[in-house]
């Protein structure tokens, strides 16, 4: 007889769909794109009926200028999309920014570039760490590695895009998106977060609020750019999130996000189980990039490996937080190619076994 | 003997002088948007979108809240806005660039949808805020920054009659082109636009939209008053004005 459990079985965009709605997301809006449609189903069944707002927009750009509207009342809005559909958001991401307006937004990545493939990629990197847009802004980027993790991480987002009035980006891909795996819904609850007084809700015994993006006057632009990046530094001070093991006495340390961080971690243990002593870290935030920690595991002397389903983005960040201390290599397939276990130790394996370990 | 105080300033028309040129018709219009949201009684519970192009400041004029957003994408945000506050009276300021051009898919579809919002359409024939470009509302034969020889239907196209086209789609609950060429027609331009609000504020099904047929001298090369004798005479024609639905 089974016994009762919180525990479901749920694919990972069904699980980003159902934490967003613990969290509170108040109105979605999304347009179809493979793979992440399971997402845009969940929510077309569960929210209209608690009463929350499901709009099937014309477009993408339709859909992230819809979060921009209803973001702009203060309520907790999200889209989602993949690859084709993310580079189609661009222009609102930009506006989101410089209206200093909280948004959450899924990319569930496929292979590009063009229309590309609806096979599983890290190929967005660049576009979501760098902001992707135009103009100088940044996104918080989540990477989560597996469905419990896309749960609990979609719930933090909202907390963190009200908290710094930003877009905070959940970076998946058709892998994670699609599988089941048990998941177990923490409970809820909102922190104390900054009033949204800036909110258009009509002025009502107030002065009028206006969210707003032009800034013609002369220097008002760059006071507003250097108040974006002074927040963005804070943004570097508290929100790193990184996951690492196995470093200590490693000779050796991959370094990989989301689903390659499970490859990674498997070869690792096949590696240590061969004794060849390896090690990794798993960014959770790829901005802000954990380069701390990677700088300082890297005052060891050791050899990196970055292996990623992309041809080489994560691995230039890798490159600049260890800083030349040590050598950087990289692994990667692209257009929906996945690096196997196999791939990765024998990558490991080819630098190790012929001279017994590092010098 | 006392004086009674007949004509007054909409307390929602801020004071600040705007940035238009000389015999634009944005300022008549913001004040027909002022006049109606005030008759109304409206102030505190409407949200405005600001587009992109010579409006692009209307929150400088207008005293409600405001939202400025990218180019073409007013229906879009609206929609954000009125499907999560319902009960706001949410309207879109649009151009002929913004709405008809870049901005088509928006509209075409937040009527479609049957938004129930008040969209207030100012054509112009021109894009004014670049420096007088063709404009899908550009008529046969007009000369501008890039239609140097005159617009030609064979290469650019006909002026696009966006009141009309709209107008077919089940979504739209209001649609009337009206004109600021004249004090008769700025009256009943007045009308319009109070009645496309006034339906949002009784729920009334579907997306108003109000085509301003409003003159650009600067960019029609022309002084104010030819500029008005122009749009009678030569717009008019193509955007015949008057009730298209509803």
């Amino acid at each position: 007889m089974n016994e009762p459990t919180d525990r479901v079985l749920m694919t990972g965009n069904e699980a980003l769909a159902e934490a967003a709605i613990r969290a509170g997301l108040e109105a979605y809006f999304g347009y179809p794109i493979t793979p992440q449609n399971e997402l845009t189903g969940y929510l077309a069944a569960h929210l209209p009926p608690l009463g929350r707002v499901f709009v099937q927009s014309e477009s993408e750009l339709a859909a992230i200028n819809m979060v921009f509207g209803a973001s702009a009342t203060g309520a907790r809005t999200m889209t989602t999309s993949s690859s084709p559909g993310i580079s189609l958001m661009q222009e609102g991401l930009s506006y989101l920014a410089g209206a200093e307006l909280p948004a959450v937004v899924a990319n569930i990545m496929r292979g590009g570039p063009g229309l590309g493939n609806i096979q599983p990629s890290q190929a967005d990197y660049f576009q979501a760490t760098r902001g992707g847009g135009h103009g100088d802004y940044r996104l918080i980027v989540l990477a989560p590695a597996t469905v419990q993790e896309t749960a609990d991480l979609t719930m933090t987002a909202f907390d963190l895009a009200d908290r710094y009035r930003m877009t905070v980006m959940i970076l998946s891909d058709g892998v994670l998106g699609q599988m089941m795996e048990p998941v177990r819904f923490r409970e809820y609850h909102r922190p104390e977060l900054p009033p949204k007084d800036w909110a258009v809700t009509g002025a009502q015994g107030r002065p009028q609020n206006i969210v707003r993006t032009l800034w013609l006057a002369e220097g008002m632009l760059e006071q507003r750019n250097q108040l974006l990046q002074a927040k963005y530094r804070r943004v570097e001070a508290n929100e790193v999130r990184v996951e690492a093991g196995q470093i200590e006495d490693a000779d050796y340390v991959i370094v990989a996000y989301g689903l390659m961080a499970r490859a990674a971690r498997a070869a690792v243990h096949r590696l240590r189980a061969g004794g060849v002593k390896a090690g990794w870290i798993r960014p959770i935030s790829l901005w802000p990039f954990p380069s701390e920690i990677i700088g300082r595991v890297a005052q060891q002397p050791r050899v990196f490996l970055t292996v990623e389903m992309s041809c080489g983005q994560m691995v230039q960040d890798v490159r600049l937080a260890v800083g030349g201390q040590c050598p950087v290599l990289f692994y990667g397939r692209a257009g929906g190619g996945i690096p196997t276990v196999d791939e990765i130790v024998g990558q490991v394996e080819k630098l190790a076994l012929p001279a017994g370990g590092p010098r | 003997m006392t004086m009674q105080k007949v004509f007054a300033r909409p307390p929602t028309l801020k004071l600040n002088p705007t940035h238009y040129c000389p015999g634009c018709g944005h300022g008549i219009v913001h004040r027909l948007v002022a006049e109606a949201i005030d008759d109304l009684g409206i102030r505190e519970r409407t949200i405005g979108i600001a587009p992109v192009g010579c409006a692009v400041l209307a929150y400088d004029y207008l005293d409600v809240d405001m939202v400025e957003v990218a180019h073409g994408r007013a229906p879009a945000v609206a929609t954000g806005i009125k499907r999560v506050r319902p009960d706001r009276i949410v309207f879109c300021y649009q151009g002929d660039g913004d709405l008809a051009s870049i901005g088509a898919a928006e509209i075409l579809h937040a009527t479609h949808r049957g938004e129930p919002l008040t969209v207030i359409f100012v054509n112009n024939a021109v894009y004014g805020m670049t420096g007088g470009q063709m404009a899908p509302t550009s008529v046969l034969q007009q000369v501008t920054a890039t239609s140097p020889q005159g617009r030609r239907a064979d290469r650019e196209g006909y002026p696009m009659q966006v009141a009309e086209l709209l107008a077919v789609l089940p979504g739209a609950g209001y649609v009337e082109r009206v004109g600021v060429h004249s004090p008769a027609a700025v009256r009943t331009a007045k009308k319009a636009v109070v009645h496309a609000f006034e339906r949002q504020v009784k729920c009334e099904p579907g997306l108003s939209l109000i085509e301003v047929l409003s003159p650009c001298p600067t960019y029609w090369r022309m002084t104010p008053a030819q500029a008005l004798r122009w749009l009678q005479q030569t717009m008019c024609p193509v955007f015949p004005l008057g009730r298209l639905k509803g």
